[in-house]
């Protein structure tokens, strides 16, 4: 929710002037001159970030907002080009898109296999991201090197480790495949059948995130102190007490922070899917931020308002998240 | 008060650089200020990496010979992007080429959204009496001329003769023949019959044609693809794949085809002209004479192939208007058009290059010659560019057994009809 935060932190700092910008003439106006002429070289610094972030981010969002109450599409949007001036004919329908999005079967299918692949992502990356960085936190050979070898998918952009991915993937000529025939197993179509193209997903972006896991986890345990081990081991805890007791309480902060992270990313993980199945093979893997895409860009005529809707009902489904999960955590005494 | 002084510099230069975005250099226009054209064309080419790119390039930048002044880049952009890739470009106002290879079906759509620049009474309509009937028929809309043809196709079955022989085999007329073949070809050399291509329902129209349906139809403003035909042919390629006289692909489509072709993988495949240079690149196919070309195999209706083929057209947006009418002209004269018809081996869009010697002997231009006669056209609206989108989902659903043949027809009809408001 970096929209969020990052606003409210603005309105925090703007706090004064923005109430002050009031029509009324009297002690507001007083209250800003008074603020500003103390706090100006700190108004100053703030500034740029402010109107950066109302124009990469404000902007945007509150068009898009606005594109989703109107039919726009790329028939009857303003465009000139060259000799041609064609002014803008879509009009206000207020929020039909979303009667249409909300009581059609396109969006909650796919907001059904995006909540699994979600899930199912962020479940596996973090149990594996764990153990790993539980054995990298022993002292075993050749540790550093193994950290630097683990962390290597993170390294190396998205998109090429994606195409690597493709090729493995090809159902005739790729390296999996050619394995598995090597013993004497039937090629996987694992791109090419819906089931096999959902698990291929998901083992891809497992394979990316855990790196970040694994270090925002190993970075976790090393701050937990050594002795407490130590004194559970004297009054004879075993192993797995050990990490029952210890390490997962220890690690709550970070890991609650991982899984928020990890959950949005992976909500609205574009290239993963984009790149490796388009969204196919008919819709199988179309997770819903591929589909606003295609909405927008892929089919003719471009529907932006439908685009846009399914944009706005994302960011609605994300803040919801985030808030019931802070308000799980707060009730559990976690500070937020 | 230095500090506050570079303080509000580093504002400004923030904002500055925040609200600043990257224009293209448009470069210098093309002005015919002394009767010379000069500027440089930015021509997008979409044509088959690897074989047919190399001659359109070298074609392309001769033009410079011609005109010393003007200068010509040349790109290639993937054809399943392109279409995308120029809207989006078109309708900004950056990044637009001047010149534009238009699929047939897209010409109508770009044209309608006043993306190109009419070509009545400007230099690149040059003998316009010349071009063939079926090729300038997607050039035309709204009583204007939009784009000029510049290569023609249709699609029929590519064979490897060898693998034929092999399971002693004729090359397939029917459905029906071509499972019996496919089960043939199985038996005695161990290999897949035919490859379908299934992620582009460009590949569908053949089946569909052959079953007697159609897409749409134009004339009685009615959606036919949900008619018993367009179900009987999802059925018929389902089975194909189903009964393994077929494999297919859900991603990946043409180079998965042509690498199972060309390494002798798969016995036949559906393709058209422009897949010939291609063709002859791989390993089966360094003897020329091993690949064989037949019309596609007749459904319950008889035979139907569809016909594509290419125009280019001009951008509207384009600072060298005049440069670019002539490149588009030197691009679809006579001369270019014989060069690329016997490089390449395919099928010029003028009636005059078809009598030149070395394109009247060349034996795939000669095959597809009649085909092309014979095949089925479209329909050339603005949403013809549209239609394909809806029915490659359900088609790849139906093939990868997530939605049954009529469901998927019916789907897809829903699609065309959202499309194409008040049609039945």
């Amino acid at each position: 929710m970096a929209v969020d935060t990052s606003s409210q932190s603005v309105a925090k700092a703007a706090g004064d002037s923005a109430r002050g910008r009031s029509r009324r003439p009297g002690k507001p106006e007083g209250k800003v001159r008074r603020s500003l002429s103390t706090h100006w070289y700190a108004w100053a610094m703030v500034a740029p970030v402010t109107i950066v972030i109302a124009v990469i981010i404000g902007y945007p969002l509150l068009r898009g907002i606005y594109l989703s109450l109107t039919d726009a599409n790329e028939r009857n949007v303003a465009r000139s080009i060259g000799v041609n001036e064609i002014p803008a004919t879509y009009e206000f329908v207020g929020l039909d898109n979303y009667k249409e999005a909300l009581s059609g079967s396109q969006f909650f299918e796919t907001l059904g296999w995006t909540l699994v692949w979600t899930v199912s992502c962020v479940a596996v990356t973090f149990v594996l991201g764990l153990a790993l960085a539980n054995m990298l936190n022993r002292r075993i050979a050749g540790r550093s090197f193994y950290r630097m070898f683990l962390i290597l998918p993170w390294a190396v952009p998205g998109f090429v480790s994606v195409f690597a991915w493709r090729f493995l993937y090809n159902e005739n000529n790729g390296l999996l495949n050619q394995m598995l025939g090597g013993v004497g197993i039937d090629a996987v179509p694992w791109l090419n059948d819906p089931t096999w193209a959902k698990f291929s997903v998901i083992a891809v972006n497992v394979w990316l995130g855990i790196p970040f896991m694994m270090v925002a986890l190993l970075g976790g345990l090393q701050s937990i102190p050594g002795e407490l081990y130590e004194a559970a081991e004297m009054d004879g805890a075993g192993p797995w007490q050990r990490f029952r007791n210890i390490t997962m309480p220890g690690l709550r902060s970070v890991s609650t922070t991982v899984i928020l992270l990890s959950t949005i990313w992976t909500f609205n993980m574009f290239p993963v899917i984009f790149l490796l199945t388009r969204g196919g093979p008919g819709e199988a893997t179309q997770i819903l931020v591929t589909q606003a895409y295609k909405f927008s860009f892929e089919i003719s005529p471009r529907d932006f308002a439908q685009s846009s809707t399914w944009g706005v009902l994302i960011l609605v489904l994300l803040m919801l998240f985030a808030a019931v999960y802070r308000r799980v955590l707060r009730k559990q005494g976690e500070v937020w | 008060m230095r500090r506050g002084i570079a303080a509000t510099a580093l504002v400004a230069a923030l904002a500055v650089s925040a609200t600043a975005c990257g224009g293209d250099d448009g470069g210098d226009t093309g002005s015919k200020s002394s009767g010379e054209l000069s500027g440089t064309v930015t021509w997008w080419d979409t044509s088959t990496v690897g074989s047919e790119d190399k001659v359109f390039k070298k074609i392309a930048e001769d033009f410079t010979k011609l005109h010393p002044k003007v200068k010509v880049k040349y790109v290639n952009v993937p054809f399943g992007e392109a279409q995308n890739k120029f809207k989006n470009a078109a309708q900004s106002g950056s990044g637009a080429p001047d010149v534009i290879r238009s699929e047939v079906a897209w010409t109508p759509e770009f044209a309608d959204l006043g993306y190109l620049a009419p070509l009545e009474g400007t230099a690149a309509l040059k003998e316009e009496d010349d071009f063939l009937k079926q090729a300038a028929a997607s050039t035309k809309y709204d009583g204007k001329t939009y784009a000029v043809p510049q290569v023609i196709d249709s699609m029929g079955i590519f064979y490897n003769k060898k693998i034929f022989k092999e399971a002693g085999v004729e090359v397939p007329k029917t459905i029906d023949e071509l499972k019996t073949v496919s089960a043939a070809i199985k038996d005695k050399t161990g290999k897949t019959g035919l490859y379908l291509r299934g992620d582009d329902a460009y590949w569908f129209l053949s089946f569909l044609y052959g079953e007697g349906g159609d897409l749409v139809d134009a004339k009685a403003k009615s959606v036919t693809i949900d008619s018993p035909a367009g179900t009987k042919a999802m059925t018929v390629v389902k089975d194909l794949v189903d009964s393994g006289a077929a494999k297919t692909d859900a991603t990946d489509g043409w180079n998965n085809m042509q690498t199972a072709f060309k390494e002798g993988e798969v016995a036949m495949m559906i393709n058209g002209p422009w897949a010939v240079a291609d063709t002859y690149a791989g390993a089966q196919f360094t003897d020329k004479a091993n690949l064989g070309i037949a019309p596609v195999p007749a459904g319950s209706a008889g035979q139907g192939a569809p016909q594509g083929g290419h125009n280019l057209a001009v951008y509207a947006g384009s600072k060298n208007l005049d440069a670019s009418y002539a490149f588009v002209d030197y691009m679809t004269n006579a001369d270019n058009q014989a060069k690329v018809a016997q490089e390449l081996s395919l099928l010029p869009t003028r009636n005059s290059v078809y009598q030149q010697p070395g394109v009247a002997s060349n034996e795939i231009v000669g095959f597809f010659r009649p085909v092309v006669d014979k095949a089925v056209e479209r329909p050339w609206i603005p949403e013809t560019g549209s239609l394909f989108a809806p029915l490659v989902t359900e088609y790849t659903k139906v093939l990868t057994g997530q939605t049954t043949p009529e469901k998927g027809v019916k789907a897809t009809a829903e699609e065309y009809r959202k499309l194409l408001k008040d049609w039945k």
